[in-house]
């Protein structure tokens, strides 16, 4: 596996045209390196999602290249991108996007049953994950009966049961209290972060920067 | 795949108050559109009872007859000349005709009186009480017992009722395939005392009926009838003919077909509605999943399958109920004129996969124009 995980050079993103043009990512670059747990911060509006977004193969930059594993993914078509996504990278997302019709289990199964694994074969090993997480005593019930921060947990099992190479993480403390988030975070620096993982952190919560490898900062739309 | 569709399978079934609502929606627009037609089937079907129960294989009549019950008399010569067309097994008169009978308590019925030939008795039902020689007995009548038969007071054999005020007698009780639809009791007597009691016009003859020598006869003679200025058809064709007569010249046809429309349209509003709102409501988890690699074509394949689940469901629900219905009611009345048949069943298919498909596609576009990176906007 190369030691860099994701390179990026020349980033330009911007949405609308003329006077409603508004610019996310002004020639934006970046290294991150396998083992490394790469914090994007900075203020509202600065870019920082639209940078994860685009270095994750969701948004196409206007102008740059992306290169994930020595793989440019923005000259992937649209099914080999998504083939890319769910095989490559697990995200979490800031409001956990979990599915309240289906139980815990389930909901962190869905990576691998997108990958065509066996419905029973997928349960067993996401109960696996949720014991990763501690969450295995609550694998039959659904999302909506488990508190804020065991939501997380199981949004972070979700996204690791496919064992990616990539995690991103979208403001993981976000929806938190300051202690839950300051321990799911250490939770994922302690257990999550190997020397074959590159995690992205999008983040303005400063009491978690001691879990980061390196802080990218950024300001409308540059890395600072 | 299979995955995936267990995976839509568990989204859609486990939010039960949307589901129940799809179900309900779908099951009872089924439910509608297969009793609407089924009753108009059942209708068609015993509009032409005269036509089933006689079960003649040919039918001669007068050129504009529309219908069974408006028959225009024929002369005798029709009869002497089928009967010596080639390829003609044997023809009979069928005198076919309403009357007005006189019961012992005084009140007046109408009826419909059947006279079948005096020597063959073709086209006689089957008995159920008495013996069908006497028939010939002096006023003797062989009365029905269908869902009309109460209105003759339930008469058994010996009963005595007036017809033009002539005696008949009740000489015998008997079964028939299919009642009639127009909720007149019915009375079988032969041809010639038929046309004695009851007042007619100079012609008398209602229907020649004919037994082809040979089924490749029937073209032949049909032509030959033609010929003599009248016509011929076949069983099928006289209940086809019975059939479109109700549905283009009555208005029952287009009635029931606004009917079936108002049930459809009733159908595709509340699924498509319901299936809408659920689709909405899930629509930021079928972005995650999009987010987490999920193609188009997948998704599409959950959104397709839950539809279409949604609607085989619904429509062997509705179907199970009409066909519950249907017998409940016959277990009422057993001459109940509704029928399920296969050309129903297959117009509430094809309807409820258009509200399956119509729902579908409105949720399909909400999807696949929905991007990941709007799920990371929040």
């Amino acid at each position: 596996m190369p030691a860099v995980a994701i390179k990026a050079s020349g980033l330009e993103k911007w949405f609308g045209e003329g006077e409603a043009k508004t610019i996310a990512l002004r020639d934006v670059s970046v290294e991150t390196e396998f083992g490394e747990m790469v914090y994007i911060v900075g203020p509202s509006g600065s870019g920082k999602t639209t940078l994860l977004s685009v270095l994750s193969g969701i948004l196409k930059p206007n102008s740059g290249a992306v290169s994930v594993e020595g793989v440019d993914i923005w000259n992937l078509n649209a099914d080999q991108l998504a083939d890319f996504r769910l095989h490559k990278i697990g995200f979490v997302f800031q409001d956990f996007h979990l599915f309240p019709r289906l139980n815990t289990a389930e909901n962190v199964a869905i990576p691998l049953i997108l990958r065509k694994k066996d419905w029973n074969e997928s349960i067993q090993q996401a109960t696996k994950f949720l014991d990763i997480v501690g969450l295995k005593e609550r694998a039959d019930l659904p999302p909506m009966k488990l508190s804020g921060g065991e939501q997380q947990r199981v949004a972070i099992a979700r996204a690791m049961v496919g064992q990616p190479d990539i995690l991103i993480m979208d403001e993981p403390t976000a929806s938190l209290d300051g202690d839950t988030g300051h321990t799911i975070v250490k939770f994922v620096h302690d257990n999550i972060l190997t020397g074959n993982r590159c995690i992205l952190v999008v983040t303005h919560d400063s009491r978690i920067y001691e879990f980061a490898t390196r802080i990218l900062k950024m300001e409308d739309g540059r890395l600072m | 795949m299979k995955g995936m569709l267990r995976l839509a399978y568990k989204l859609l079934v486990n939010d039960r108050a949307k589901f129940t609502a799809l179900l309900v929606g779908i099951t009872f627009a089924v439910f509608l559109m297969t009793f609407i037609t089924s009753m108009f089937m059942g209708v068609l079907n015993h509009a032409s009872a005269t036509v089933i129960n006689i079960g003649a294989s040919m039918w001669v009549m007068d050129t504009s007859v529309q219908a069974i019950t408006s028959s225009i008399g024929m002369p005798d010569y029709v009869l002497d000349a089928v009967r010596s067309m080639p390829g003609v097994e044997y023809a009979v008169p069928l005198y076919s005709g309403g009357a007005l009978v006189k019961l012992p308590d005084g009140t007046y019925q109408a009826v419909t009186v059947v006279g079948l030939d005096d020597t063959s008795l073709f086209g006689r039902p089957t008995l159920i009480e008495g013996n069908i020689e006497d028939i010939y007995a002096e006023n003797g009548f062989i009365v029905v017992a269908d869902a009309e038969y109460a209105k003759m007071e339930k008469p058994h054999i010996g009963s005595e009722f007036e017809l033009n005020d002539h005696r008949g007698v009740v000489v015998g009780v008997a079964k028939v395939t299919v009642s009639g639809l127009f909720g007149t009791p019915t009375l079988y007597t032969t041809y010639y005392r038929a046309v004695q009691y009851i007042p007619n016009p100079r012609y008398t003859i209602s229907y020649v009926l004919v037994q082809p020598k040979s089924p490749s006869d029937i073209e032949r003679i049909k032509e030959q009838v033609n010929q003599l200025g009248y016509l011929a058809l076949t069983k099928d064709e006289f209940i086809q003919k019975n059939a479109a007569y109700y549905v283009f010249q009555t208005g029952g046809g287009t009635n029931i077909l606004i009917m079936t429309l108002i049930s459809f349209i009733v159908g595709l509003s509340v699924s498509g509605q319901t299936f809408y709102t659920f689709i909405l409501e899930n629509l930021e988890r079928f972005g995650a999943l999009k987010a987490i690699g999920t193609k188009n074509r997948g998704l599409v394949s959950m959104i397709l399958f839950q539809a279409a689940f949604t609607a085989l469901t619904g429509y062997g629900l509705g179907v199970g109920l009409c066909t519950v219905v249907i017998c409940l009611a016959k277990l009422r009345l057993a001459s109940y004129a509704a029928m399920i048949i296969y050309p129903s069943l297959l117009v509430s298919f094809v309807l409820v996969v258009i509200i399956a498909g119509l729902s579908s596609y409105v949720g399909v576009r909400r999807v696949l124009r929905i991007e990941p990176f709007d799920i990371f906007r929040g």
